[in-house]
């Protein structure tokens, strides 16, 4: 237990040590613009990757819907601070929390379908609520919201993006965390050792939900404009790719994909045409050297290790599974 | 047998179909608290159907299934584990990923006392109730000669052990009724005899009533105090080990009609 606590520990103050660092240079001006909405941006994908590999990697629900749960959070607090002159942080916790809402909505019904129907049925999702935002005069339809102001710092984003990875990887080692990956694994044992399986499955689904509502609202405070079009199909795929990439059911390997997949985003940002094939090819690399992900199933061990890895992982870290 | 004669599970005409496929009719048994009850029958008899019954994989189409003076008939598996009765798969279902002793972990999820809440803030409550569940998944392994495999990925276990991790698994979730499908497939003769004198010792140590379905004539013979025989999905026979095996019906299901 003593050396559980440890470890956690470690991975706090590396992640601390990263974020002061990281600080200075943006402050001495080293970082430039670019740099540091590249990092904004890091920070946004790592709490959608850490969220889904929740719901897909660790529960072994398939869903490819977390755009919809993205934009809900940021149209939710984009028009809170819009027009309702809510305190930012609170803004975001509050698009959070709709999100959520809308997770345990959209997941009553949906989770009692397996694999390739619970897919379509969570794209299906995805796809509505970006109709419903497009038809919206309220929302703006088709050209969204403008002016956000843009609150989201460095610091607040990296605060938010290590409470996401904490908190979710306090989940995932607990016996409820435990309960999920029994569902994973075998989900008629899971039912029939006393789990209480689409309890479960929605519990995850919805905390899933509350942190991609979470990062939505914080992507909508960086970039001052949202639009319907940027919470499509090719955004939720995104997020799967950096899942995927990592390896599914990897806390670490979820952060290692978001940073590679942020990092191929923006060097290739003059090339847009490239990047959905560049991101295929990849893939089929990957499926084909390394089926598990990048990090699989290796566990990261701060008490052993510890920086190397954490500095491969160019973001935050904690004691991860 | 026990010196209590309580039932503990009594079933009384249930039926389950299948479209037009009638997989059990109209089977009515009762066991009482502390038997080592036997389930036989030939292939498609509907031993296992009727363990999805008891368990709530699926509700009975009709009839009613009571434990310990409750009806379960209907609900849902994790609710009927809860009750108290708990099973093992004839083919094994295994969290294979995860290690021995998360499986057994899994099983005292039921009596788990720290929140959802306190597990994603690490509350001291939360290192409290993880630790007696991992003291207890230990303790369990121990009893079934596991404990040094404890960190081992479940699926990495050889088969005998897998079977016997199992049964480890169902015991941690506390059951009264334990239902154990085929627990000696595809096991050697050795295996089985220890399997069975383990079998024999958790049910006295735990106080437990166990439903047993075996093909092994002579291991059901030997252990059971009574012996419950399906045939096409109908109740043909029950009796001790002896009148079983001098019953012309059980005869005939087994070897064949005389000609």
């Amino acid at each position: 237990m003593k050396n559980m606590n440890k470890k956690f520990w470690m991975g706090i103050i590396l992640a601390l040590a990263f974020y002061g660092i990281v600080q200075v240079l943006l402050t001495t001006g080293i970082f430039n613009d670019v740099t540091r909405s590249m990092l904004l941006l890091i920070g946004v994908n790592v709490m959608l990757a850490v969220s889904l590999n929740l719901i897909n990697g660790i529960t072994g629900q398939f869903s490819i819907g977390h755009a919809g749960f993205m934009s809900v959070g940021a149209y939710t607090s984009a028009i809170l601070t819009l027009d309702y002159d809510v305190p930012f942080i609170l803004a975001i916790i509050i698009g959070g929390i709709v999100a959520a809402i809308f997770g345990v909505l959209i997941g009553m019904p949906t989770l009692r379908l397996n694999g390739d129907y619970l897919a379509i049925a969570t794209l299906g999702f995805g796809e509505i609520i970006r109709i419903v935002l497009l038809n919206t005069e309220y929302v703006g339809g088709a050209s969204g919201l403008s002016g956000i102001p843009a609150k989201s710092t460095w610091t607040i984003i990296f605060f938010f993006t290590l409470f996401t990875v904490v908190l979710i990887n306090n989940f995932i080692r607990s016996t409820h965390g435990r309960a999920c990956l029994a569902i994973r694994e075998n989900e008629i044992a899971a039912e029939a050792m006393g789990i209480n399986t689409t309890m479960y499955k929605v519990i995850a689904f919805t905390i899933g939900a509350l942190f991609a509502g979470m990062a939505g609202g914080l992507s909508a405070h960086t970039f001052y404009v949202i639009t319907p079009g940027s919470f499509n199909f090719l955004k939720s795929f995104e997020i799967l790719v950096m899942v995927v990439l990592g390896g599914l059911g990897s806390t670490a390997g979820s952060i290692v994909g978001a940073v590679f997949v942020t990092l191929l985003y923006t060097y290739l940002r003059e090339f847009p045409e490239w990047r959905m094939i560049i991101y295929s090819i990849v893939l089929i690399m990957m499926m084909i050297f390394r089926p598990s992900g990048l990090l699989g199933k290796t566990k990261i061990n701060f008490g052993k290790l510890g920086k190397k890895e954490a500095k491969a992982n160019g973001s935050i870290d904690s004691s991860t599974p | 047998m026990a010196a209590s004669t309580a039932v503990l599970l009594d079933v009384k005409g249930a039926s389950r179909s299948f479209g037009g496929l009638k997989a059990l009719s109209e089977v009515s048994l009762h066991i009482n608290k502390g038997e080592l009850i036997g389930l036989i029958g030939p292939n498609g008899a509907g031993k296992t159907t009727l363990f999805n019954l008891l368990t709530g994989v699926y509700p009975p189409s009709t009839g009613k299934i009571m434990l310990n003076n409750e009806s379960v008939g209907g609900m849902k598996p994790f609710k009927i584990n809860h009750k108290g009765a708990a099973r093992t798969f004839q083919n094994i279902r295994l969290f294979t990923a995860m290690t021995v002793l998360e499986n057994v972990k899994i099983a005292f999820h039921q009596h788990a006392r720290h929140s959802l809440f306190s597990s994603m803030l690490r509350l001291p409550k939360h290192f409290k109730g993880e630790q007696e569940i991992t003291q207890k998944a230990m303790d369990i392994l121990k009893i079934f000669n596991l404990a040094d495999q404890s960190e081992e990925t479940a699926g990495n276990l050889s088969y005998g052990n897998q079977r016997r991790l199992e049964i480890a698994r169902a015991l941690a979730a506390g059951p009264k009724l334990l239902l154990l499908d085929e627990p000696a497939a595809g096991m050697n003769p050795n295996e089985t005899r220890d399997l069975m004198n383990l079998i024999a010792w958790i049910r006295e140590e735990f106080d437990l009533t166990i439903l047993l379905i075996e093909h092994d004539m002579s291991l059901v013979m030997g252990v059971c105090n009574r012996i419950y025989v399906l045939d096409r999905g109908i109740l043909i026979a029950d009796g001790t080990p002896v009148e079983i095996r001098n019953n012309p019906k059980v005869i005939e299901a087994y070897l064949g009609q005389e000609a």
